[in-house]
């Protein structure tokens, strides 16, 4: 593969992700990886489910009377956006438009940013009325699935912003748009797996 | 002359007999020698599940010994090219059918089976008087020992669990600390102790334990459990519905105390030094730390697993971890003001031990 | 850049294969380090043989006794069974399929380092104040309770290595999904390959259970989480699903491949095709699926309920199914063949009985109400070591005398090799038959001693006595290796006589590029095809000679495993509130990520051998294959 090779919007491939056998490797293997990402929450989820409002006798807190959804809705207004800015980077990185891709991309960047920023202040939050990490089987199962999925946002923003940078310079080639796309499938990947932590922690914890 | 080949022959039915008799296990402990109904169901379905098998693995013996002696290359020909057969389909079908009927014939029982072992709703049934109509013993498992309560008869005994012959006895199981199992092999198959739930069961008896060699079933703890899961035994004495009303009545009575003076003078170190941990009357007492003794005198074994004689208790008393790694009992250091028992000490307490009996 | 066969230095071997990205390099490290761990393995077996010839032995302590079996199975199953089988897939897949290479050479070799480190890791608590003593299931309840670190190496060391094995399963999904040969069809693929597939696939869908169970594990002990505390509202019912949602399809990605194994040896030594390939490739798929469906059989007398164990009841039978179908197979592949009694057949032919006995015993345990008597008991020791070394370890012994001379150009010793068969198996069964009677004479499984009044004795002795037999057979093995590599004999492309598959068709040991011209599948077993239409140049190409890319080495594997290594006795040593574990634990993970960064900042483009440098090897190859035929010649005289 050539780095050196320029590319117009006219001879960049409509696939640029799948366009080499490394790009199709890469596409493949990161699908498969989803997949296992997917169990590793499925299981998040179903430990989280069994173990909620569980915790020594007498302990005072309970889903329903612990969760806010206001700012739970915002941070999730917050992800959903990025995921669709994330699309417009897609959009333009296919059409050859780096600049336009870095754009929106930093933009992406930013919004989750200030989601990582909420979560961070509604966990300090739950910290501070006595909700720590070891108060309860409860307690343990809400933050390792929520403060996992918090994790899987570090890292995206961590690679989002490795790429933008190293490949500032010399623009988009065929080496790195399948790394650009991966990213951005990864971070579609985490919006989905929020929607779920949404319904299921926070909507299903304040109705019942 | 004739004699020496007959009895000889005799002689070698008698070993084969024996051979296969042993090839049982014991009659205290073995599932092959089954002395209830949950056992013999469960016999019952080991038979019939062999026999199924039985006849897969001759099938396949007989297609598989005669292709490896027909189609060695010693008898075709060094050079001989087979024809490069594709598959049959109705082979396949052949060999998919008759086992899917096989497990019919195992599916049906296994399913009757499940849902009428797990039946314990009779557990709660009360007569007119608001007595209820069944046996049921509360079983704890704790770090290598066992608790078994009866609530309803308010006694509570250890590692020798005592039950009536020929009628369900309901178990609740439950663990103190870390998961156990609980199983008396050769009157059923076992249940998991969990630490946080109850579950529950049945067992039937079917036979007086004073019939068997040693007078009593051997229960066994089946999951791993810490070093000395391998000593969490306790035994199983069945009576006659009479003999166990009189053992419950003897278990309600308090205890009389000892006579002899080098038992009571144990009384009195045990007193000091035991007494806040192991209760030695049955009636009413709370859950102990250390097991109940109030049937010491009458068991078969010392913590379970050792022989049930003087000498051995001393050992025990004077070093348990020696014995059964890894258990609860303190040394004696630790509750006799940093001393070890002199053997004097010894003696008056397994004299007084000795004494702890319900039974005549 | 380019690894010709030139003879190389002592140091700069071990360089080569610290930074080797070739899966047949790393096949061999497979090999190594999971034949290294057979034998830790092997001897905690003979510990336990020992301890329980007789009753009341005092050879090993309680405490001890404990920490023994619990290693024996950790150890056998993630250090020792699995990475062999790897180093086959690793070594024969690629080449099966046509490929110059795995998907991800880079990761490949990450998988196995974090496998190694991650093995390292568990067996230094041997070292380090008590290996874990939980058993190889690590119920919740007893590994919270167990004092000192043997449950932690045990969780972070099953982390890393778990990972290791994720990455390697991933690989290999990709590979063939992504670049078999032109020609090489799903439907054309070895058996092998598919095994690997499946077993690739159970592998991505049932390690991340484990990981999130292993990780409450590590919350819990470390840092004080309470998923499995009681008296916190745990649960430690969670673990148990957990592992067992894991721990079933393991069984099938271990058995799998061994599977895939037997398929290839059938296939060869009976000069037959195998027989309802079809019905084979759909039994394997259908296994891997029901896999999944099965787990809580291994939990009957948990208190599920009727409804639950009656339901995973019927399921297990059904898997009884596709199992059958795949011996009734293989019984009709050599029947009509010419079969050769080679040492990987023999051992094939041995698996037969063999895992039929233990499957069989598998559809007694699905009987819930029976299972109630025989679980836990040594009758389950028996029935999942007549399904693990009659299936998993005769194949891998089968397949490490098959495929010797592919991954290192030579012949292991087929007279000593029949000497290891026969003294393996007559201990195997005499070993393990027994143990079924003992189980059903109502001894409990893990007890690191019996009474004498238990009537146990006899059969334990007879267990051991046939343990000693085995220990002796993997002795002869070790010879037969060592005196193999000694002679250095070479062998040709196909050295069996009668290879079907494109593996034969190359060099043994293959060029590091393993095709210079990628070949084209006209069929099932094609070079079996080439050979019947007695084509000279051994296949057909899709392509004409020309350059190839091929990518780099690289160091950085190591140095994120190792990362990870080290950050692990920081966690570890962080509760014992040691001032430094914190700075290593940052550390650790500091070396981890910064190296991930450099390989992701790194441009890494690999290089490419050049045509004129494939006809220069050719020739070489060719003049070595010349000097082989001549050396024949020499020795018949």
């Amino acid at each position: 593969m050539d780095l050196n090779k320029r590319y117009t919007p006219q001879t960049w491939p409509d696939h640029p992700e799948t366009a080499t056998l490394e790009g199709k490797n890469k596409f493949v293997g990161f699908w498969l990886l989803l997949a296992a990402e997917t169990v590793t929450f499925a299981s998040l989820f179903a430990t989280y489910l069994a173990l909620k409002d569980k915790g020594p006798s007498g302990m005072e807190f309970s889903a329903s009377g612990l969760f806010e959804l206001p700012l739970v809705f915002a941070m999730t207004m917050i992800l959903l956006t990025s995921s669709l800015t994330s699309v417009y980077a897609m959009y333009h990185m296919k059409n050859h438009n780096f600049k336009a891709m870095q754009a929106w991309l930093g933009i992406t960047v930013l919004l989750g940013l200030a989601f990582l920023g909420l979560e961070i202040y509604e966990f300090n939050h739950y910290v501070h009325l006595g909700f720590g990490y070891t108060n309860s089987a409860f307690s343990s199962a809400f933050y390792t699935l929520v403060g996992t999925h918090g994790a899987h946002v570090v890292f995206g923003l961590s690679w989002f912003i490795a790429l933008m940078l190293r490949n500032a310079k010399r623009g988009l080639n065929m080496y790195n748009a399948p790394k650009f796309y991966l990213a951005a499938l990864y971070w579609h990947f985490i919006d989905v797996v929020w929607v779920f932590i949404f319904t299921v922690v926070y909507l299903m914890g304040v109705i019942g | 002359m004739m004699k020496g080949p007959k009895k000889w022959r005799l002689f070698a039915l008698m070993t084969a007999l024996l051979v296969f008799l042993s090839g049982c296990g014991r009659e205290e402990i073995s599932t092959l020698i089954p002395a209830g109904k949950v056992a013999q169901d469960q016999f019952n379905l080991l038979i019939l599940s062999s026999i199924v098998m039985l006849f897969v693995i001759v099938v396949v013996t007989i297609i598989y010994v005669l292709a490896i002696v027909k189609f060695r290359r010693s008898k075709v020909g060094e050079d001989m090219i087979p024809e490069q057969v594709e598959g049959s389909a109705r082979l396949e079908f052949i060999w998919t059918a008759i086992p899917i009927v096989l497990l019919l014939i195992l599916a049906v029982p296994t399913v009757y089976s499940t849902f009428d072992l797990a039946d314990v709703t009779a557990m709660d049934a009360q007569n007119e008087d608001g007595v209820a109509e069944n046996l049921t013993v509360n079983v704890t498992g704790k770090l290598y020992w066992w608790e078994f309560e009866y609530p309803e008869q308010e006694i509570r005994t250890a590692q020798e669990l005592v039950v009536p012959t020929g009628e369900r006895v309901y178990f609740n199981l439950i663990a103190a600390d870390v998961k156990h199992s609980f199983w008396i092999p050769s009157v059923g198959g076992k249940l998991d102790v969990n630490p946080e739930n109850v579950n529950t069961f049945y067992l039937e008896f079917d036979k007086e334990s004073s019939e068997l060699e040693e007078g009593v079933y051997f229960g066994k703890c089946a999951e791993l459990c810490g070093p000395s899961h391998a000593l969490m035994d306790f035994k199983v004495k069945t009576l006659n519905r009479e003999d166990f009303d009189a053992w419950v009545a003897a278990m309600q009575e308090e205890q009389a105390a000892p006579t002899e003076t080098l038992a009571q003078e144990g009384q009195e170190i045990f007193e000091q030094s035991c007494i806040s941990c192991h209760a030695v009357n049955s009636a009413g007492a709370p859950t102990g730390f250390g097991p109940n003794l109030t049937t010491f005198g009458d068991r078969t074994t010392i913590a379970g697993f050792m022989e049930h004689d003087e000498e051995t208790l001393k050992n025990w008393i004077a070093d348990p971890q020696q014995y059964k790694p890894g258990n609860l009992m303190p040394a004696p250091e630790e509750i006799n003001n940093g001393e070890p028992f002199s053997d004097q000490e010894l003696d008056a307490l397994a004299a007084y031990l000795m004494s702890l009996k319900v039974e005549e | 850049m380019s690894s010709n066969s030139q003879k190389k230095g002592f140091g700069a071997t071990i360089w080569d294969y610290l930074t080797t990205v070739d899966h047949k390099k790393i096949a061999i490290l497979y090999l190594i380090s999971g034949g290294f761990f057979f034998l830790v393995g092997g001897v905690e077996a003979m510990m336990i043989r020992i301890q329980l010839m007789k009753a009341g032995n005092d050879f090993l302590s309680a405490g001890t006794y404990n920490e023994v079996l619990t290693m024996h199975g950790t150890t056998m199953i993630f250090l020792a069974a699995m990475p062999i089988l790897l180093a086959f897939m690793n070594a024969v897949s690629p080449l099966q399929i046509g490929a110059r290479d795995v998907a991800f050479p880079f990761l490949n070799s990450l998988g196995f380092w974090l496998f190694f480190f991650g093995g390292i890791f568990l067996n230094l608590s041997w070292f380090l104040g008590g290996a874990p003593d939980a058993g190889w299931t690590n119920y919740a309840s007893l590994a919270l309770a167990s004092e000192g670190h043997g449950i932690d190496f045990y969780s972070l060391g099953l982390t890393i290595s778990g990972f290791g094995t994720l990455i390697a399963g991933i690989n290999f999904l990709v590979t063939i999904i992504n670049m078999r040969a032109p020609g090489m069809t799903y439907m054309r693929m070895p058996l092998f390959t598919w095994t690997t597939f499946v077993a690739s696939a159970l592998i991505l869908l049932a390690f991340p259970p484990l990981t999130v169970g292993i990780f409450f594990m590590v919350f819990d002990r470390l840092f004080g989480a309470n998923f499995f505390d009681v008296t916190m509202g745990g649960n430690t019912i969670i673990w148990e699903h957990f592992f067992w949602i894991f721990g079933h399809p393991e069984v099938y990605i271990l058995i799998l491949p061994a599977f895939g194994i037997f398929s290839e040896i059938f296939a060869i030594f009976s000069r037959k095709r195998l027989f309802g390939y079809t019905a084979l490739v759909f039994a394997t798929i259908l296994i891997g699926f029901y896999g999944f469906m099965v787990w809580a059989h291994h939990m009957f007398t948990v208190g599920l309920g009727p409804t639950a164990n009656a339901v995973f009841a019927l399921a297990t039978m059904i898997i009884a199914v596709p199992t059958g179908i795949k011996i009734f197979n293989w019984l009709l592949t050599i029947w009509g063949g010419n079969i050769s009694f080679t040492v990987p057949m023999i051992y094939a032919v041995a698996f037969i009985p063999s895992f039929v006995a233990g499957g069989v015993t598998g559809v007694m345990q699905a009987i819930a109400p029976l299972d109630y008597q025989l679980h836990d008991s040594y009758f389950i020791v028996a029935h999942f070591h007549y399904v693990i070394v009659g299936g998993v370890v005769l194949a891998i012994l089968a397949g490490t005398h098959l495929y010797w001379p592919k991954m290192f150009g030579t012949m292991l010793s087929e007279k000593l090799g029949k000497w290891t068969f026969w003294f393996f198996f007559i201990g195997f069964h005499l070993t393990f038959f027994i143990q079924h009677f003992l189980g059903l004479m109502g001894m409990p499984r893990r007890v690191y001693t019996f009474g004498a009044d238990q009537g146990w004795d006899l059969f334990n002795a007879i267990s051991s006595a046939g343990a000693l037999l085995m220990a002796i057979g993997i002795l002869i093995l070790l010879v037969n290796v060592v005196m193999t590599v000694m002679k250095g004999e070479r062998v040709g492309n196909d050295p069996w006589g009668d290879g079907r598959t494109l593996e034969w068709a190359i060099p043994s040991p293959p060029p590091f590029y393993n095709f210079a011209q990628t070949p084209l599948v006209r069929g099932l077993d094609p070079y079996w095809i080439e050979k019947m239409e007695g084509n000279k140049e051994g296949m057909v190409y899709a392509e004409p000679l020309g350059d190839i890319h091929m990518p780099n080495g690289s160091f950085i594997p190591f140095v994120i495993s190792l990362g990870m290594f080290i950050a692990a006795f920081g966690a570890m040593y962080h509760t014992d509130g040691h001032a430094w574990a914190l700075p290593v634990l940052i550390g650790g993970l500091a070396i981890t990520f910064g190296s991930m960064l450099v390989r992701s900042l790194k441009d890494d483009l690999g290089f490419h051998v050049t045509k004129e440098e494939l006809i220069a090897d050719n020739e070489r190859i060719q003049r070595e294959a010349r000097a082989l035929e001549g050396g024949k010649k020499g020795g018949l005289k």
